[in-house]
């Protein structure tokens, strides 16, 4: 028989050494679908480092990647904090991207230097205004906010195309659904010349910091804990949770939103229905390897970043499909979760007889 | 209000709101079970890609129609395993283990396609199941296009409403499954396996889940495509609370559903000059949140949803 029961002390060694032992596993566990493709792993796995690290065009390639996971992963990994299960980040990204092309374009007569700030500011806004409705079905009705937000997420891509086709449409755009372009004066500035890495990675870095400070040592960071952990307990002390959940969900967000915001004020320069390829989904993965830290959700983006670029790269050179990256990341949220539990409970072996 | 009576009353608008229900169906039917043993599965959406995707390369590979129906049953089985793993022995986050069991589900099964079918841009093409034409019936004034013009895999949706009714409401089995997902505890004093039965009901809950996709792909259309499923599974996610873990709700709510749904695609076609197309698009999904609301006030869910339970803790 098998016997599971808690550690007492869980060691802090693991929550340091499951992530990057998760990342380590999901990585060597692509071998199996690379020798399904008919690819040699080893020559696989060099192809992806030299697509990282092979030049700094690469690294700003993996940096550009990682800017918006940095957002979306601090979406969720603060949100999770508080067992607010936003799962609606894609959305939120889409809502902060939108209103980024309708400030910036030009459609309203801002000019100079105020036209930035107010870009970030009113997509960061437009993020947060998407996550109101589900939060207030969650505290007034009970409805569950995984599925609005997952909901939400189908909900707001239409209303993008609806958009692209109609008031975003860029009219010298030939017809295709696609916005105007962010006029200059509204653009992120580039971090380096000819290369496609841009500020909002700082910007990005620079929240991450904040958040790490405010979770650990703000009194706004100790009432979102006492959230998460017990609600019931928290309420008992004194704390409006419906306040809190709230200010959690803004805050969350704000932060997807700006995903969107540098995502097109930082790199495209216009919005097309594509601009995400599901970076909202996998902002969920590197808050998860992340252990919901801030400063982990930097260092889980950077690797996730890395999955991606890699096999882009890797994928170019081999011919194995680009879907693997998918994979990985995938199996890399899974393997976390095992992690998880191995560092909470231990499985012992009682013998023989049935407990 | 003329045309609205007018679409109602056709029979091709019920014969598709019934088509549109049928992958819902299956997918509802399966949450439905998980979550009557305790345990929500929010790998729904990518099980239904794999179900789709195994159904078609099935047949495609030459297994006929319903040795895909099988491959893609088993294959929503497999992933389904996963998560009562990691669900129900492990005790982990069901949100988190669904989550990821959706992305692996659908990573999985675009690296497939892809490695499978490297350098084709149209998909190709099996011959999907034909509508049943059954003689006589088929030739009654209404119900005979509705009802008997569909495929076999409709007819295996409805059959799997009574089956589910049955096994729920008739049966030691599924007394003990609803009990596992009320008060585990008690089970495990008659000296049932909580874990088995919660595992069980995962499993079985996954392949029927699988079907609706496999519906997709192999009667709906006749090919594969990236991102067909499109939220279906996480709609069934909100119908099955909407249909308050019933299995006749849960027909009614699918069923609601289709006709909603067949019933935009026709005032778009007739309203399209006012409206832009994609309000009616959006209706489906804000519906489904409407029936969450609904329903959540209500909710006579199984108590312990969503709770882990461990062997020998109380």
């Amino acid at each position: 028989m098998i016997r599971i029961e808690p550690r007492e002390n869980p060691s802090r060694a693991f929550a340091f050494g499951i992530p990057i032992l998760s990342a380590v596993i999901s990585l060597a566990l692509a071998a199996i679908p690379l020798l399904a493709a008919g690819a040699n792993p080893i020559t696989a796995y060099g192809e992806m480092i030299k697509g990282v690290f092979g030049s700094v065009f690469a690294v700003s390639e993996m940096l550009t990647r990682a800017t918006p996971l940095i957002f979306t992963g601090l979406a969720a990994a603060l949100a999770f904090r508080a067992k607010l299960w936003n799962i609606g980040a894609e959305g939120q990204l889409y809502l902060g991207a939108m209103a980024a092309v309708a400030i910036g374009s030009g459609l309203l007569d801002i000019s100079g230097i105020l036209l930035l700030p107010l870009i970030i500011v009113l997509g960061a806004a437009a993020g947060a205004a998407g996550m109101m409705a589900p939060t207030y079905l969650k505290v007034r009705f009970g409805a569950d906010e995984v599925v609005t937000t997952l909901l939400l997420n189908f909900i707001i891509l239409i209303f993008l195309q609806m958009m692209l086709e109609g008031p975003l449409q860029d009219p010298m755009g030939l017809g295709w659904p696609q916005s105007a372009p962010v006029l200059d004066q509204g653009m992120l500035p580039p971090l380096m010349d000819r290369m496609r890495v841009h500020s909002g990675l700082i910007l990005a870095l620079v929240l991450a910091a904040i958040a790490q400070f405010m979770l650990a040592r703000s009194v706004w960071g100790f009432k979102l804990r006492a959230v998460g952990e017990n609600a019931a307990a928290a309420r008992h002390a004194g704390i409006n949770v419906r306040r809190s959940l709230f200010g959690v969900a803004a805050i969350s967000g704000a932060l997807a939103g700006l995903a969107g915001v540098s995502e097109v004020a930082g790199l495209k320069g216009y919005l097309t229905a594509d601009l995400s390829p599901g970076f909202g989904y996998t902002g969920i993965v590197v808050a998860m390897l992340a252990g919901l830290s801030p400063v982990g959700v930097v260092i889980a983006a950077l690797f996730i970043a890395s999955v991606f670029v890699g096999a882009d790269s890797m994928s170019r050179a081999m011919g194995v499909s680009s879907f693997l990256a998918d994979l990985v990341v995938s199996m890399s949220l899974l393997c976390v979760l095992v992690g998880g539990f191995l560092a909470k409970y231990r499985i012992l072996r009682t013998k023989g007889a049935k407990a | 209000m003329m045309d609205l009576l007018n679409i109602l009353m056709t029979e091709s608008f019920w014969a598709a709101s019934l088509r549109i229900a049928t992958p819902l169906i299956f997918g509802v039917l399966g949450a439905l079970i998980c979550e009557r043993a305790g345990v929500l599965n929010l790998g729904i959406e990518g099980i239904f890609v794999v179900g789709a995707m195994c159904g078609w390369m099935a047949v495609w590979l030459g297994t006929g129609l319903w040795g895909g129906v099988l491959v893609a049953a088993l294959a929503g089985a497999f992933f389904g395993l996963l998560h009562a793993i990691l669900t129900v022995p492990l005790g982990l986050s069901q949100h988190v283990s669904g989550l990821g069991i959706t992305l692996f589900a659908t990573s999985v099964s675009y690296y497939t396609y892809r490695t499978a079918l490297p350098d084709v841009s149209s998909p190709p093409r099996i011959e999907p199941f034909r509508a049943l034409d059954i003689p006589i019936v088929s030739d009654l004034p209404f119900f005979g296009p509705v009802l008997f013009q569909q495929t076999a895999l409709t007819w295996l949706a409805l059959l799997m409403v009574a089956l589910v009714w049955y096994v729920m409401n008739r049966t030691a089995l599924g007394v003990a499954i609803k009990a596992v997902g009320d008060n585990p505890d008690s089970v495990d004093a008659q000296g049932l396996s909580v874990y088995g039965l919660r595992m069980g009901a995962i499993v079985a809950g996954s392949a029927l889940m699988a079907l609706g996709g496999a519906f997709l792909t192999m009667s709906a259309f006749d090919a594969f495509f990236f991102g067909m499923v499109n939220g279906r599974g996480w709609v069934c996610i909100a119908l099955v609370i909407f249909a308050s873990w019933r299995p006749g709700k849960a027909l009614l709510g699918a069923l609601l559903f289709g006709a909603f749904d067949a019933l935009q695609v026709r005032l778009q076609t007739e309203m399209g000059a006012l409206v832009p197309g994609q309000v009616f698009l959006m209706a489906p999904y804000i519906l489904s949140i409407i029936a969450l609301v609904i329903a959540a006030r209500s909710a006579d869910y199984p108590r312990a949803l969503l709770t882990p339970w461990f062997k020998g803790q109380r």
